[in-house]
């Protein structure tokens, strides 16, 4: 019988099957940020027991709340900063040198076809955008992971999701997922994996597809994959040309992490984008999901454009394109967070930083911040904001505010209009 | 063992999400206990008072999809400082439910039909719950009514409890 993406992760990582339903899996990699680690570590000190199970294989960095806002995250940032300090943890990234952990750490190279990575946050499923298992976990996982490097999880039952088509003018990997999640529901996915395949998949960029797993979760997903093809080794090549001698054989090799054409899914839907409009969320779940064209006219206080998400390289450069030698409406403040500092120098030397200052943008350094509403871009009671962002949560972005989940082109647009607007409108 | 007993608050709404379980504003807090004045601060449902409403509960009952959202544990130790140990619902959220466990508490899935019985015999009246978890029995009892409903959790999941969480199981086994 056949395979799925998972399942041959699963088997290539096994170290025990307490229960037929129990797998605990050996751990490629675990990924910390400051808001779940410091509990793990301050719990790990307080059972003697302050070890790391190998200190190479844990990355770690400080980006929900960067520069710190308070005492309270600055103490944050001192427990982590110290605890990588005194286990050797180098692949450690500080004020400066930090991003949003879900865009910096796959720009570093951290995550490979085939990688089982764990994080205590629930967009590591991000990173099966490589073909890896990621899969957000809270902090007694992490605590677990740190100390022993396995994690346990349920047999990884699979959804496949067929995308046929060329996405029309305006419609980006955003508008697809948001589409997915409208379908699946909040919950359609829960305790699977889902599995990203068809030819508007292959035609997407690591970035497009990482948009695309980013939100695995809001269906419920524990994991959103995308089999390794050309795409992904020659994003990665930088990272392994001295393992492989050459992208084909890199390619072959990772080819085991590719589903069988006889693989067994729980469920399979297809999905054509060929005429998908652009969408948006409406009310307080991500699968309230309506079209752009539905929304059109409703006005927004705030736009956001970053995050995990969408806080990409080419999320801002679609962006800028809209924005170009225009001005955002009066009554509207604009926020663009280039999600890592490559990200952001990037966007400045391609003149991008410069057309969303003209444009009236306040330009913030790489971090989660206004996503969670936790600093940089907070919304007072009864503000809107038009985000690129993933939750749409009541108080998501602040007590009493509205959040819209779009595309960065879209988001855009709405800065421009000071409501929810289609994004042809500006093109050109 | 932690306890599993005590009085009921049922939360009629389907798809509570971490966020509103425990906002993200909170998150800057780096023990438990400080959690415990925030429980459930932003649920969206009419009329719901979070400080009058957790007074004096242990258990939660609710509808599906509990705990979606941010991986956050921040969720279970909420409830866990505000003495709440066990909820039981529809469905859970994967990483909830799995922390729930990992802190040696509770998180019970009953079928639809049933939720929906316990919900229109006991909500609304002050009502307790006695857990039995050896023989994973949950026995609810107001005033003139009791039921038993019997409940699965797999062997892992009970070890887990057990044990009193993950980190020990772990650390005992590999």
């Amino acid at each position: 019988m056949g395979k799925t993406i998972a399942e041959k992760i699963f088997e290539s990582r096994l170290v025990d099957q307490p229960t037929p339903d129990t797998f605990v899996l050996r751990l490629d990699a675990v990924f910390c940020h400051e808001i779940t680690t410091p509990v793990a570590i301050n719990d790990l000190v307080a059972r003697d027991k302050d070890r790391v199970f190998d200190p190479g294989k844990i990355k770690a960095v400080i980006d929900h709340v960067t520069p710190a806002k308070d005492s309270k995250t600055a103490l944050q940032g001192k427990i982590i900063r110290e605890w990588a300090s005194r286990h050797g943890i180098t692949d450690f990234f500080d004020i400066g040198r930090n991003g949003v952990c879900h865009a910096l750490f796959p720009e570093k190279g951290f995550v490979r076809p085939g990688y089982t990575i764990i994080m205590g946050d629930s967009h590591t499923c991000t990173h099966g955008a490589f073909g890896a298992f990621a899969a957000g976990v809270g902090t007694t996982d992490l605590e677990v992971g740190i100390l022993k490097g396995v994690c346990a999880f349920r047999a990884p039952e699979t959804i496949k999701i067929q995308v046929d088509g060329n996405l029309p003018q305006g419609v980006y990997a955003k508008d697809v997922i948001l589409a997915i999640i409208g379908r699946l529901g909040v919950n359609g996915a829960t305790n699977k994996v889902i599995e990203f395949c068809g030819p508007a998949i292959d035609a997407m960029s690591m970035e497009a597809r990482m948009t695309l797993c980013n939100m695995a979760i809001e269906a419920g997903g524990t994991c959103g994959i995308c089999a390794p093809d050309a795409v992904t080794v020659d994003y990665l090549w930088p990272f392994i040309k001295d393992e492989f001698d050459s992208q084909e054989t890199a390619l072959k090799a990772y080819s085991v992490y590719r589903p069988d054409p006889d693989a067994l899914y729980s469920q399979t839907l297809k999905i054509d984008v060929s005429k998908l409009e652009p969408q948006v969320t409406y009310g307080f779940k991500p699968d309230n999901v309506k079209t752009v064209s539905q929304m059109t006219g409703t006005p927004v206080h705030q736009v956001y454009i970053g995050s995990c998400t969408n806080g990409r390289i080419e999320d801002l450069r679609v962006a800028a394109q809209i924005l170009k030698g225009k001005k955002i409406k009066d009554n509207v403040r604009a926020i663009v967070s280039p999600a890592t500092p490559d990200i952001y120098g990037q966007a400045l030397k391609e003149g991008i930083i410069e057309i969303f200052m003209q444009a009236g943008f306040c330009v913030t350094n790489p971090t989660c911040g206004a996503c969670l509403g936790m600093s940089n871009g907070v919304l007072a009671e009864g503000e809107v904001c038009a985000a690129t962002t993933n939750r749409n949560f009541n108080g998501r972005m602040g007590k009493g505010g509205m959040v819209h989940l779009m595309s960065p082109a879209t988001a855009a647009a709405c800065a421009l209009a000071g409501a929810i607007v289609n994004s042809e409108q500006f093109k050109g | 063992m932690k306890s599993f007993n005590g009085n009921i608050l049922f939360l009629d709404r389907s798809d509570i999400n971490t966020d509103e379980i425990i906002p993200a504003r909170y998150l800057t807090e780096v023990t438990k206990e400080a959690l415990k004045p925030y429980l459930l601060e932003d649920l969206n449902m009419e009329e719901f008072d979070a400080a009058a409403g957790i007074k004096d509960k242990s258990v939660i009952v609710t509808r599906a999809n509990f705990g979606c959202g941010s991986s956050r544990e921040h969720a279970p130790w909420a409830l866990e400082v505000n003495g709440i140990h066990i909820v039981i619902a529809e469905s859970f959220a994967r990483i909830f439910r799995q922390n729930m466990f990992n802190c040696g508490m509770l998180a019970i899935e009953l079928d639809k039909n049933t939720i929906d019985r316990l919900f229109s015999r006991f909500a609304g009246k002050p009502c307790k719950l006695e857990t039995d978890f050896e023989n994973s029995r949950l026995i609810f009892r107001a005033d003139q009514l009791d039921e038993t409903i019997a409940f699965e959790i797999s062997d892992f999941d009970r070890a887990l409890v057990n044990a009193g969480g993950w980190v020990d199981y772990a650390d005992s086994n590999y």
